[in-house]
């Protein structure tokens, strides 16, 4: 820490940083455009000039750009000085030259930086006189518009989009006041973070383009906070809803979690929401009820029937937990595939019970060396794959602080650094997006996969078993993988559930616990599928083969099938033959699937956007997310439809779990173990009131008026002290109750910045989430039963699945948007081995697999290993494992795989 | 008058070939050099006063000499000749590569040598196709001769050459744009500090030299840094490329002392005005340079005495204006090329540059308003050094900050006549 004069009051600074850094954290407002914090400084902008003093006696001084001026010992500096405040305001005027007058109908009007910055700067009056330079906009795809007219060239959005998330097809061209940030040609942006470019530019030039086809002002949106559902990482975000609409997501920062970024399915997913997919009303053998009437029925059909629950890894915390206490735990089933739930339980039990502790997102840009063993971590878990990215940087950070290049100093410091990377290893069977970044890449089936993870554990601690008949070269790749993991501050293993392989998740953890063995804070992170994947592992549920025998042996009757489409779980007829020995089926669900159709009674359950719960993330994080809005027709929380209406005594007595803190206080009852999921976020009684609207939330008395000119009461929120209001207590919210972000002068998402306790660093008041697993203290050992290596056998394929950002997930696919940027379905093969089949890269083929016949693309890869087949098959679900497949119909045709890049092509 | 960097040049425009190069005396002072260690070169440059040649006057030695030399240097460490000649009124370089390419060569093995560099770049300027000719039939025969590649006449010191032509920018000519432009990236400048003497090109130690700067390094090493500074009339050492363009009646360029008065130039070696036309002012340096006056025709050109009188030595190379020629005119024409050379990094420089420009063509259009004036002033101190990221910006105002100091009635008459009044 270094002492620094602002203004001549001494202030205590971090003196590894720079002087705009430190302004900011100070609570100073110093205006600025090319800096952002997760991207560092490259003075470009000059926006946050300040006056900087040799001593004190020293009254000239001069200007120079806080973001270049390292925070060193007994600075001084004025940011009022007339000379700086001029200069600052010259650069807005400059930047105005350009810029059009169309606040009033930009989509980025009311929370634009730029906007901010012009009052903050004081510039007023415009006395340029000339014609502004105009631009031909191009189409970059359904998720991001693009104007550039508003451009200011500050070069944010290609230094994120190059240089922090790794694309490559947007571009800066042309130079003096015509530089043009956009794409070679027109065409969807091919990177799966594009849609930060929204909050990174600084004004309209990138906007959301699924806002703007239901465009509503930020301070007319309700919001709340809530967390992801579109994978496992759990991203912060905040969503705005308007007219019983759910208008957009906006990342919400989490230190801890997601930092600044979001990616495009996070983003762009919401609009499932709003899809007319939606189920909205009670169903009874098809026929709409009355809720009540509903509930009824179900109650009559429960009173004599033995029913089993079937949960869901995409349903609240909250709402496993209310059917498992329906059901009842030994009644109380996973709803995943078997194969994968295998995997998760182990790789939860893992967390549980090694001695490697999961990192959160912001530890994981910090570790130093990475291995990622048998997972497609850009399509699984998109936001882990670009701090990884990150974290590859790590060791060769160290260069610069060596050359004495201040780590904030951007530029210089990619200069030193050049293309260079730091240790990163990829061991999958096809290629994946994280291969650019890698030092070197491995191809390998699971079992030969997990053989090179024991065998790297081996290298690393002798105790760990060896591996028998590894060829020299894979024993040379073990060791230099080990030596690399060895030698790093914080190595990371990161696995996942996507190779189907138990013995993938038992190597990766035998990886991390080797380290932890030898001394070293060896990390392990695992992909999970879905939010809440860990939550439903951590509650145990019964495997679901399990569930499918107890109706086929007739101890039960009646299943309740909780927001889960099982046809997406299991062959489909296997789930034919489970529904058709079964007498009643309730399914709760938010969108009608196949499972809903095939149900005597389907309830409308919430998403995220209309309900409160909890998600527990890769990490054993467990975060609560809020509604935003009451939903429209019967539509209630899947846990307050079992809490309540649906019991036999309707939740009026005995236990009750029909308030969202009911149900908490339960949990801490029921599974001691997970008692800390009530600090997830404060109780309803634990806080005043806090308002879901902006102050200057407009057309509140009239927004219904055209039904009828009494304004109504606003809803009640029985859950939380979040209000459907405009009015606020008098306490500032904590960060997990926080809706926004916004500070007086500061209506960006940049406002943010006003509640850290130093810029990019935690928020005030702490990141939300609480962590439900840590490393075991007790004794562990190690993993025996090492694979043999794996044998391809002529005609017989080992099927894996594969995965696309858009399209694997299921609820992102009913977002209009998502939908049309997800691939065809496809089937990834060994080049050599589709060639005498007669099929070609991009063609389509029908092949038969089981029972079922599926279409692909076909895309020919010569580096998949012999026999291994991966198929992407979004809307069913095709049975892992060893199978032969029957190519039958192969079109000499070209198809296209979509507008977006699948394995490397793109169409 | 000893002429060292010109006096081999052929008459006839020809470029000196390998045979001639070596007759005259060339590669001797490679030889020499690689008798020496590295430092003690530095050490010769040091004491010869050498100041780059570039435009903003830097010691040469002293440059070098912040170049990482033990063993544990980075590697490779790279020299790279800027020969990116565009400044407007200059053409030096393009001289001295044309008539004498293996000057280049040896001055740059020299310097290189010196620093242990063990790649070089010639980045060359597009449009010098002449000198790119010339150039790569240099350095192949330079090649054949042992004098670039490995082991260079046995020394066990190697050195390779490369011949990079620029795609053309005016910022590649700013060193570290012109590092950029060389790894393929978009040519915008670079921060400074690290120099890139520490983190140049791809990260590695750089010296980025200019032609001619580097041509007078072999004959320092040769002759000695007392004979370099006896060529010379000013406290730095050296003969100077000295050119004139303009409407004079001998428009060229002369090799000279350091530091020989600009009336001695116009006068003696351009001949003076053409008939009919008085002189009003010059550029003493090129087109970002501020313009002197009457007043300072006695001011020798060196770099401290340019300094003194208001202006830079820049790359010694004049531009004289008129009194028949608009000032106006004139510098609308700078402010032009300025504002479309701008790379668009900084705000001041890509919108003050823009606006600039605008109001300059107004005022010839006749369309100038009253606050005009003012506005320009604004921009030329909202230009100024510190406040852009690079030297551009504020070099690009300097003709303009100076026209208005001394040709302010002019402005005002465009704004009062509404007209340029050098119009018929």
């Amino acid at each position: 820490m270094a002492t620094i004069y602002v203004e001549n009051e001494p202030q205590a600074a971090d003196s590894s940083q720079n002087l705009l850094h430190v302004l900011l954290s100070l609570g100073y407002d110093v205006p600025y455009f090319c800096w952002h914090p997760a991207l560092g400084s490259v003075g470009a902008c000059r926006q946050c000039a300040v006056k900087q003093f040799r001593d004190e006696h020293d009254k000239a001084g001069k200007l120079v750009m806080a973001c270049m001026t390292p925070a060193a010992e007994g600075t001084r500096l004025s940011i009022k000085d007339p000379e700086a405040a001029a200069f600052r305001a010259a650069v807005i005027q400059g930047l105005m030259e350009n810029h059009p007058h169309d606040c009033p109908v930009c989509d980025e009007g009311g929370e634009c930086h730029l906007q901010d910055m012009t009052v903050m700067t004081g510039h007023n009056a415009r006395e340029y006189r000339f014609p502004k330079r105009t631009f031909r906009n191009q189409y970059l795809g359904p998720l991001i518009n693009h104007e550039m007219n508003r451009c200011i060239q500050c070069q944010r959005c290609v230094r994120f989009y190059r240089d922090y998330a790794g694309g490559n097809d947007l571009n800066a061209f042309r130079l003096r006041d015509t530089v043009y940030f956009g794409r070679f040609e027109d065409g969807v942006l091919e990177n799966e973070f594009s849609g930060n470019l929204v909050e990174i530019c600084p004004t309209g030039v990138f906007t959301d383009a699924t806002l703007k086809r239901h465009y509503t002002r930020k301070w007319d949106l309700q919001m709340a906070p809530s967390v992801c559902v579109h994978c496992s990482v759990g991203c912060n975000t905040s969503i705005g809803e308007r007219y019983g609409e759910l208008r957009r997501v906006v990342n919400r920062y989490n230190h801890e979690v997601n930092g600044y970024f979001l990616c495009d399915r996070g983003r762009f997913g919401y609009e499932f929401v709003n899809s007319d997919q939606r189920l909205r009303q009670c169903l009874v053998n098809g026929q709409p009820l009355e809720d009540s009437e509903a509930a009824a029925h179900v109650r009559t059909i429960l009173r004599d029937a033995n029913c089993i629950g079937i949960g869901s890894p995409r349903a609240s915390f909250e709402s496993n937990f209310a059917l498992r206490q329906f059901v009842g735990a030994d009644r109380f089933y996973a709803g995943v595939a078997d194969d994968e739930w295998q995997a998760e339980v182990r790789a939860i039990d893992n967390l549980r019970k090694g001695p490697a502790r999961v990192p959160s997102l912001d530890e994981v840009e910090h570790c130093d060396a990475v291995f990622v063993l048998g997972e497609d971590v850009t399509n699984v878990a998109p936001i882990l794959a670009l701090r990884l990215r990150q974290s590859m940087r790590q060791q060769l950070l160290r260069k610069a602080n060596h050359a004495n290049i201040p780590l904030w100093l951007d530029h210089a410091v990619r200069e030193l650094v050049q293309d260079e990377k730091g240790p990163f290893f990829v061991a999958a069977p096809v290629a994946t997006k994280l291969d650019e970044v890698a030092t070197e890449v491995i191809r390998a089936a699971p079992d030969d996969l997990a053989r090179i993870g024991f065998a790297i554990a081996h290298a690393i601690d002798n105790d760990a078993p060896a591996v028998s008949d590894l060829s020299a070269e894979m024993s040379a790749l073990a060791g230099r993988i080990a030596a690399a993991l060895r030698s790093a501050q914080c190595p990371l293993v990161v696995s996942g559930v996507g190779c189907r392989s138990v013995r993938v998740v038992e190597a990766a953890a035998q990886i991390a616990w080797a380290l932890c063995k030898t001394g070293q804070q060896g990390k392990l992170a695992y992909c999970f599928p879905e939010c809440n994947t860990a939550g439903l592992a951590l509650m145990e549920p019964l495997p679901m083969r399990e569930a499918f025998r107890a109706v086929h042996d007739g101890k039960a009757d009646t299943v309740i099938v909780l927001e889960n489409d099982l046809y997406g779980r299991a062959e489909t007829d296997t789930v034919d033959a489970f529904f058709s020995a079964t007498r009643h089926i309730v399914a709760l669900d938010q969108i009608a699937n196949r499972t809903t159709a095939a149900a005597e009674v389907v309830l409308p359950a919430g998403t995220f956007a209309e309900t409160d719960g909890t998600f527990v993330n890769y990490e054993g994080r467990a975060q609560r997310f809020f509604q935003a809005f009451v939903p429209s027709g019967d539509v209630r929380e899947s846990w307050r439809w079992l809490g309540g209406d649906l019991r036999p005594d309707q939740g009026v007595n005995g236990s009750r779990l029909r308030t969202l803190d009911e149900i908490v206080l339960a949990i801490g009852k029921k599974i001691p173990a997970l008692a800390a999921i009530g600090q997830a976020a404060p109780a309803k009684s634990g806080f005043g009131k806090v308002a879901r609207e902006p102050h200057r939330y407009s057309g509140r008395t009239s927004i219904l008026a055209n039904i009828s000119v009494h304004e109504p009461k606003p809803p009640e929120d029985p859950d939380s002290a979040l209000a459907f209001s405009m009015e606020s207590g008098p306490a500032a919210p904590p960060p997990p109750m926080r809706p926004f972000f916004w500070s007086p002068g500061w209506n960006s998402i940049q406002s943010v910045n006003k509640f850290q306790d130093e810029l990019g660093g935690h928020l005030r008041g702490g990141d939300p989430g609480v962590r439900l697993i840590e490393p075991s203290q007790e004794t562990w050992s190690y993993f025996f039963n090492v694979p043999d290596s794996f044998r391809a056998e002529p005609g017989n394929w080992l099927l894996l699945p594969g995965f696309h950002i858009f399209g694997s997930e299921e609820l992102s696919r009913h977002a209009p948007a998502i939908a049309q940027l997800e691939p065809r379905p496809f089937i990834v093969l060994n080049a050599a081995e589709g060639a005498p089949l007669g099929l070609k890269s991009q063609e389509r083929a029908r092949v038969r697999t089981g029972n079922s016949i599926h279409e692909f693309v076909v895309l020919l890869r010569p580096d998949v290993p012999a026999g291994v087949a991966l198929v992407a098959e979004f809307t069913g679900y095709v049975s892992p494992g060893k199978c032969k497949l029957l190519f039958v119909d192969v079109e000499a045709e070209k198809a296209p795989i979509g507008p977006t890049v699948a394995y490397g092509v793109r169409q | 008058m000893e002429k060292p960097l010109t006096s081999k040049l052929r008459p006839d425009g020809t470029a000196v070939d390998i045979g001639a190069y070596e007759r005259a005396g060339g590669y001797q002072g490679l030889r020499k050099a690689l008798e020496l260690q590295p430092q003690e070169v530095t050490e010769i440059v040091k004491r010869s006063n050498l100041r780059g040649r570039g435009g903003a006057g830097f010691p040469t030695g002293l440059k070098w000499s912040f170049v990482p030399m033990k063993a544990d240097a980075p590697r490779p460490k790279y020299l790279v000749a800027n020969a990116d000649e565009m400044e407007p009124g200059t053409f030096k370089d393009r001289v001295l590569m044309e008539g004498d390419p293996h000057q280049l060569i040896e001055g740059m093995l020299v310097s290189a040598y010196a620093i242990q560099a063990d790649i070089g770049y010639i980045f060359l300027r597009g449009e010098y196709r002449v000198s790119a000719e010339r150039l790569r039939t240099a350095l192949g025969e330079a090649r054949e001769r042992g004098y670039l590649g490995g082991n260079i006449l046995g020394s066990g010191y190697s050195f390779e050459l490369h011949l990079h032509i620029s795609a053309g920018r005016y910022i590649c000519g700013e060193e570290t744009a012109l590092l950029n432009a060389l790894e393929g990236k978009r040519a915008h400048p670079r921060t400074k500090p690290p120099f890139p003497q520490v983190s140049g090109l791809w990260g590695k130690p750089t010296i980025v030299q200019n032609v001619e700067t580097l041509c007078n390094v072999h004959h320092i090493v040769q002759n000695g840094p007392e004979w370099f500074r006896s060529l010379s009339r000013s406290e730095d050492g050296g003969t100077k490329l000295y050119g004139v363009s303009g409407k004079v009646n001998r428009p060229g360029l002369w090799e000279l002392p350091l530091g020989v008065t600009m009336r001695e130039i116009l006068e003696e070696h351009a001949g003076g005005m053409r008939n009919g036309l008085q002189f009003r002012g010059i550029l003493p340096g090129g087109a970002s340079t501020d313009f002197l006056v009457e007043e300072h025709l006695d001011v020798p050109m060196d770099y401290i005495q340019v300094q003194k009188a208001g202006s830079r030595l820049g790359t010694g190379t004049m531009v004289v204006l008129d009194d028949k020629t608009c000032p106006v005119g004139m510098v609308w024409n700078l402010e032009h090329f300025f504002a479309q050379e701008s790379c668009g990094w900084c705000t001041p420089c890509w919108s003050g540059l823009a606006w600039t420009e605008k109001i300059l063509l107004a005022m010839e259009q006749g369309t100038a308003q009253k606050n005009d004036l003012d506005v320009l002033k604004f921009q030329t101190r909202f230009l100024a050094p510190g406040n852009t990221f690079c030297a551009f910006a504020p070099g690009a105002v300097e003709p303009l900050q100076s026209a208005l100091k001394y040709f302010n009635d002019d402005f005002q008459r465009h704004v009062d006549e509404k007209r340029c009044p050098w119009r018929q």
